[in-house]
């Protein structure tokens, strides 16, 4: 594998589990709700996916678990914060907070448990051939399947009925209300698959990226993924643009170092906040983008009159 | 994390409000700055505190509170220690340092021992081992395995400490293999497994076939093993994240030094001290080496740790050349502690700039 090519796989594989977590919480914040608890589930679903998938011997079944137990712990938040009110801010940090305490005790057992990375796809033949196999052909099943989810998100999002109603909530849960939608359901359900979301991303870093369970793993993804919600102003095609950017980025400059590029590494760390930061102003400059991507409603507390 | 941190604290200090009566036992605290799951730094620290458990019985009873952030945080954490009954106790990070000073001032009676810092007091003592005698070692090792001369180093700040490290390690490399250079690359954090692995990827495709590493996780062994090549681990042994890959590790070994300490406070003997143990007094180890090393290479690496055990050898040996050749470190000299805790220079073999120079 050349250089290029592999610099390439590398950053999609960076990318990857931010994509994820980022696409969950994006559908997540369509509906309204803001759940900052991304890291707690993305880590909980890491530990997870791993330990289930040390025990069956099969890291789909492990991917599966990871999903379920981010999603059980999203719908903690969902109670809290839909059903009995609490604020979603205190909460969704609560939630953080809580995942990783947790993710440390379930993985207590398996820190040092080797496991098998996802196998990648192997088409003998094609996956060989320069460039094209490894950066086309030579991934695994989650790498592809990310792209699909960006394709399903941005499908559901504007081309369905289901996909209005769950953005009419998030603009404004009293109209929806009046209309007759159910909102807090509508909200639970978009709540649930941003947790199923970040549990697989946070799978990904534990059964594919770097195949172990260590303590704190996830090392602050999940709040990257929130910004990359943001940067990409909750549109699904650009948060894949800006997940593949910020892993883009944090590879190249691990490169750069090697090959003696003479720019300060701490410069090199901070480019993806740096473009970060630089989109968001370029973004926030025109007033009329924001309004029409935000969900108006993100945030706000929805007591259905009685 | 440092609100996970703050909580884990509160939640502890509650714990030890709650059994603050046993008053005859010594009462061993300890400040972790990670998780002790973290498999490296803090886990070391940990296994010497249940070293103290096991040698001591009944007559002590130790706690532990981890992952406290440095700062404001841990001072509270240290106090209420203090106040809690606890005789001696041990903050193992170097931002742990201001802090113990300031709560040994409140509490003469209690025995503060601070790992990594310069600060000490009548009741305060330091102590640190000299890791980069282990990082001699595994250069010899590396210099003999590597095929493609070109060494991956991923290392964490620019600090003396680490940078003592990559020139200990290029000297020993070069010294049994002069075509070998060192590339090193600066991920800007101690611990985070994701960006670690990156860095692994990253040497091993411009053509690094051996990679150290002075950052905590076991991620880089583990890439080094899934791409075929080999790796030193760091903190403590590596070997079942990679029993392929790992030809040893610097392992460091605290449980002595934790041992005589409380059995001074114990006997009243605890002075202050300022202790820097390397491969000697036993705080540096190396992990038992791969079976795929040849038995030659196997011999000159113990060789080499019975020589600088007995002081036949020294990490930094005269004559020393920085990048641009000169001799910063004459012939027939060897590197005082002073030079060795404010290196910010690289010796020869080094690729690249070191940063902030």
């Amino acid at each position: 594998m050349d250089t290029a090519a592999a610099v390439i796989v590398s950053m999609m594989a960076a990318a990857t589990p931010l994509l994820y977590a980022a696409l969950g919480e994006l559908v997540t914040e369509k509906s309204g709700v803001l759940n900052l608890g991304v890291e707690g589930m993305m880590i909980t679903g890491a530990v997870t996916a791993f330990a289930t998938a040390t025990i069956t011997g099969s890291s789909a079944i492990g991917i599966v678990a990871g999903a379920a137990a981010a999603m059980a712990l999203s719908l903690i938040f969902a109670v809290l914060t839909l059903s009995l009110v609490a604020n979603q801010v205190a909460t969704g940090l609560a939630l953080t907070i809580f995942g990783i305490g947790l993710s440390a005790l379930i993985g207590q057992g398996y820190v040092g448990t080797p496991l098998d990375a996802l196998p990648k796809l192997d088409i003998p033949g094609i996956s060989d051939i320069a460039f094209v196999g490894p950066v086309v052909f030579g991934h695994d099943f989650l790498i592809y399947f990310s792209f699909v989810m960006v394709g399903v998100v941005a499908w559901f999002l504007y081309k369905t009925r289901a996909g209005l109603v769950l953005r009419a909530v998030g603009e404004s849960h009293d109209a929806a209300h009046a209309i007759g939608y159910p909102v807090i359901g509508i909200r639970y359900l978009a709540v649930a698959f941003g947790g199923a979301m970040a549990g697989v991303g946070g799978a990904y870093l534990s059964v594919a990226y770097t195949p172990m369970w260590i303590e704190n793993m996830t090392a602050g993804r999940g709040w990257i993924a929130l910004a990359l919600v943001v940067f990409a102003t909750w549109r699904p095609g650009r948060v894949l643009l800006g997940a593949y950017l910020f892993g883009g980025v944090t590879i190249l400059q691990l490169h750069g170092q090697g090959f003696g590029l003479g720019i300060a590494s701490q410069i090199l760390s901070m480019l993806p906040y740096l473009a970060t930061i630089l989109v968001l102003v370029l973004i926030s400059s025109d007033r009329a983008l924001i309004r029409l991507n935000a969900p108006a409603d993100i945030g706000k507390i929805f007591r259905p009159a009685s | 994390m440092k609100r996970a941190g703050l909580l884990l604290a509160a939640a502890a200090a509650l714990g030890l409000a709650a059994g603050a009566q046993a008053a005859d036992k010594l009462k061993v605290g300890f400040v972790y700055v990670g998780p002790i799951g973290d498999h490296g730094w803090t886990y070391r620290h940990d296994v010497g505190r249940l070293a103290i458990e096991k040698t001591f019985g009944d007559k002590v009873e130790t706690t532990y509170v981890e992952s406290v952030s440095e700062g404001a945080d841990s001072e509270r954490v240290i106090r209420q220690l203090a106040s809690t009954g606890h005789g001696l106790i041990f903050t193992t990070s170097f931002g742990f340092m201001n802090p113990t000073v300031k709560v040994a001032k409140k509490f003469p009676k209690v025995k503060f021992e601070h790992c990594s810092g310069y600060k000490r007091a009548a009741n305060v003592s330091t102590y640190l081992a000299r890791f980069y005698e282990g990082r001699t070692i595994s250069g010899l090792v590396a210099g003999k395995m590597t095929k493609s001369n070109v060494i991956g180093y991923i290392a964490s700040f620019p600090i003396p400490e680490v940078v003592r490290g990559i020139n200990a390690f290029t000297l020993a490399l070069r010294e049994v293999n002069p075509k070998a250079e060192v590339k090193v690359v600066w991920v800007n954090t101690w611990y985070d497994p994701g960006k670690e692995g990156d860095a692994a990827k990253a040497l091993i495709d411009q053509g690094a076939d051996v990679i150290l590493q002075h950052t905590d996780s076991p991620a880089p062994a583990q890439i080094a093993q899934k791409r075929g090549v080999w790796a030193v681990g760091q903190a403590s042994d590596m070997t079942k994240f990679a029993p392929r890959a790992h030809l040893t590790a610097i392992i460091d070994n605290w449980d002595s030094y934790y041992v005589a300490r409380t059995k001074a406070v114990l006997d009243g003997t605890w002075k202050e001290s300022d202790v820097w143990g390397g491969l000697k007094s036993g705080m540096v180890e190396m992990a038992p080496y791969n079976s795929a090393i040849p038995k030659d290479v196997v011999a000159l690496a113990k060789q080499a740790e019975a020589d600088i055990k007995s002081g036949k050898r020294h990490p930094f040996q005269g004559p020393v050349r920085n990048q641009a050749g000169k001799v910063v470190i004459p012939e027939g000299k060897t590197a005082d502690d002073k030079m060795l805790l404010s290196m910010d220079w690289y010796v020869e073999g080094v690729q690249g700039k070191l940063p902030g120079k």
